[in-house]
């Protein structure tokens, strides 16, 4: 690589990183996105001259396939990539990160697999020498790659609604712990003895992608988050061992920063939900507990209080501080638009609206204030869970839409539920909670939820998108 | 120092740099950064050019082909799909 190309690699790093620094404050969020993107076109166009070698021109009836090949690729990845990313609906963003998360996890797995042929179909004819450290990188980006791609896809189908409930069989834990022990036995094996065994290779690449399927299928989809934010790091690393491999800083810089700010992004989301790491991955959280039934039992002899949209609206109209906990179910009503008009409808009857977000409402961390932002709700009304609660006592109604697990007071009061010690919203603190919801069934971690049951609630069954087109009409007629 | 030495030793303090980089960033901007840095993965497409172009067998075109092709659509889905988010969060501003 010449000194000139090498710079330029180095100046794409610092475009990088500034552009992941932009990125952590809203103002400058949109410009540090595009100075990513800026930096990635020029370590596209500064990797052109890096091309193959010339000298060799005997293959140049062959190169210009290769050539022909890579362009109608980008051109047909840059096709799915611009569809998927203007025609998904904001409410789908997960999955569509989680599915281009899968399909880079895909690629690091190849290019470490083109290494390992390039290597196989060398070493005998050439005497060259591969560094254990290198064979090493190329199995990790292999290992890592493909076990983020079938794993990102299972997420994906989680989140499609596909798979929704946990895969669990006993001794599970202990099947995929001998799968991967034979995997890294396999890597080992390759590493140290046989650089050359494709055999060997080609079993350990379907095995981890075994392996990405077996370590996401017993995940709930309430926690397919934090697996999302994993996997990523995961592919940042697997491109970064790919950087090592073929020697390019710039993928070693990038692919570093992504898999070392992924591993904090999936620390601070299982810190919002008061569970450790291990618990998330390994835990089978939400297949259905005993404490969760235990709960569930408890509440046999209780019932739930509807309440029609007449009286709700009469409730929200005369409060003076509302407090609105939006969860998945908003999402999936596709009602952030009328939420915003219901707020803004309050406001003009002089009642405070706020909005309280919980870290780990919805499908990723901060998915609530995607979709609430492109319902053109205000900054200053969005509050996050720690400002809220405090406060909780002087809200008149706190209305809770299509959330569940984040308001369940089970994490405060009971010992045996599988959230205990989860941070919540104190919406049971509310003087009176109003609960939109469709139907009684439990949430995604599979658990009762008391505050369903207390005396100050009140259920208004139904889509949440027609309730509260109701109410706004409720409030406006009165 | 061998370069593989020095090459670690970048490896190391990118991890250091990852960490610093968002350990303040407001829970509401995580998913557009976790998009975000799914996006700069993408740089794999680098890798992927680089090895479909010293392809010389069927199977190494083909394999080389499909990575091209995966990583285009991180790079240009992720890069497309964050500033969609984003989009959305600077238009609310009155």
């Amino acid at each position: 690589m010449s000194p000139f190309i090498a710079i330029i690699f180095i100046a794409v790093a610092v475009l990088f990183i500034l552009g992941i620094k932009l990125m952590g404050s809203p103002k400058t969020a949109r410009y540090g996105n595009l100075l990513a993107a800026f930096g990635m076109l020029i370590a596209l166009a500064a990797t052109v001259p890096l091309l193959g070698s010339w000298e060799t021109s005997q293959l140049l009836h062959g190169w210009s396939l290769n050539y022909i090949l890579m362009v109608v690729g980008i051109v047909i990845g840059l096709i799915i990539g611009a569809i998927g990313a203007y025609s998904v609906k904001m409410t789908a963003m997960p999955q569509m990160v989680a599915l281009f998360n899968g399909v880079g996890g895909g690629a690091a797995a190849l290019v470490a697999s083109l290494e390992f042929i390039k290597e196989a179909s060398t070493h005998y004819e050439v005497a060259h020498e591969t560094s254990a450290f290198i064979t090493g990188s190329m199995l990790f980006a292999t290992l890592i790659g493909s076990l983020s791609f079938s794993g990102s896809l299972i997420a994906f189908s989680k989140l499609q609604g596909y798979l929704e409930k946990p895969h669990t069989f006993p001794g599970q834990n202990v099947l995929n712990g001998l799968v991967l022990a034979v995997i890294l036995g396999l890597c080992v094996y390759l590493t140290g003895w046989a650089t050359t065994n494709s055999t060997a290779f080609i079993v350990m690449f379907s095995l981890a992608l075994v392996f990405g399927v077996a370590m996401v299928m017993p995940i709930g989809g309430a926690d397919m988050p934090v697996v999302i934010s994993l996997l990523n790091s995961f592919t940042g690393l697997a491109v970064a061992a790919d950087g090592f491999t073929i020697n390019n800083i710039s993928m070693i810089v990038a692919g570093t920063l992504v898999g070392s700010s992924g591993t904090l992004l999936t620390l601070l989301m299982c810190k919002a939900m008061n569970r450790p790491v291990t618990n998330v991955l390994f835990g089978a959280f939400g297949s259905g507990g005993g404490g969760g039934k235990a709960g569930a039992s408890d509440l046999a002899g209780k019932t739930v209080k509807p309440i029609q949209a007449d009286e709700a609206a009469l409730l929200l109209g005369n409060a003076q501080q509302v407090v609105i906990v939006p969860g998945y179910g908003m999402a999936v009503a596709q009602a952030q638009h009328q939420v915003r008009e219901l707020s803004d409808e309050l406001g003009k009857r002089g009642v405070e609206v706020r909005f309280a977000i919980h870290p780990v409402a919805g499908r990723m961390p901060g998915h609530m204030n995607v979709l609430l932002a492109e319902a053109n709700v205000p900054y200053d009304q969005l509050c996050e869970m720690e400002a809220i609660n405090p406060t909780m006592d002087r809200v008149d109604v706190c209305l809770v839409i299509g959330a569940n697990d984040v308001v369940n007071p089970a994490a405060r009061e009971d010992k045996s539920s599988p959230i205990y010690g989860m941070p919540i919203i104190e919406a049971d603190r509310a003087k009176t909670v109003i609960v939109m919801k469709r139907s009684m069934a439990a949430g995604f971690a599979g658990i009762e939820n008391l505050l369903f049951y207390k005396d100050n609630t009140r259920m208004l069954f139904g889509d949440a998108k027609a309730s509260l087109q109701t109410l706004i009409t409720q409030l406006k007629a009165s | 120092m061998s370069t593989e030495i020095l090459v670690f030793f970048i490896f190391v303090l990118s991890i250091f740099l990852g960490f610093e980089l968002i350990s303040k960033v407001p829970s509401m901007l995580h998913t557009p950064l976790m998009s975000g840095t799914n996006a700069i993965h993408g740089i794999i497409l680098l890798g992927g050019m680089l090895a479909l172009a010293d392809a010389s067998s069927r199977l190494a075109l083909a394999l080389g082909f499909i990575a091209v092709v995966f990583g285009s659509a991180n790079v240009f889905g992720g890069f497309m799909v964050t500033d969609r988010m984003l989009q959305m969060f600077k238009k609310k501003k009155k």
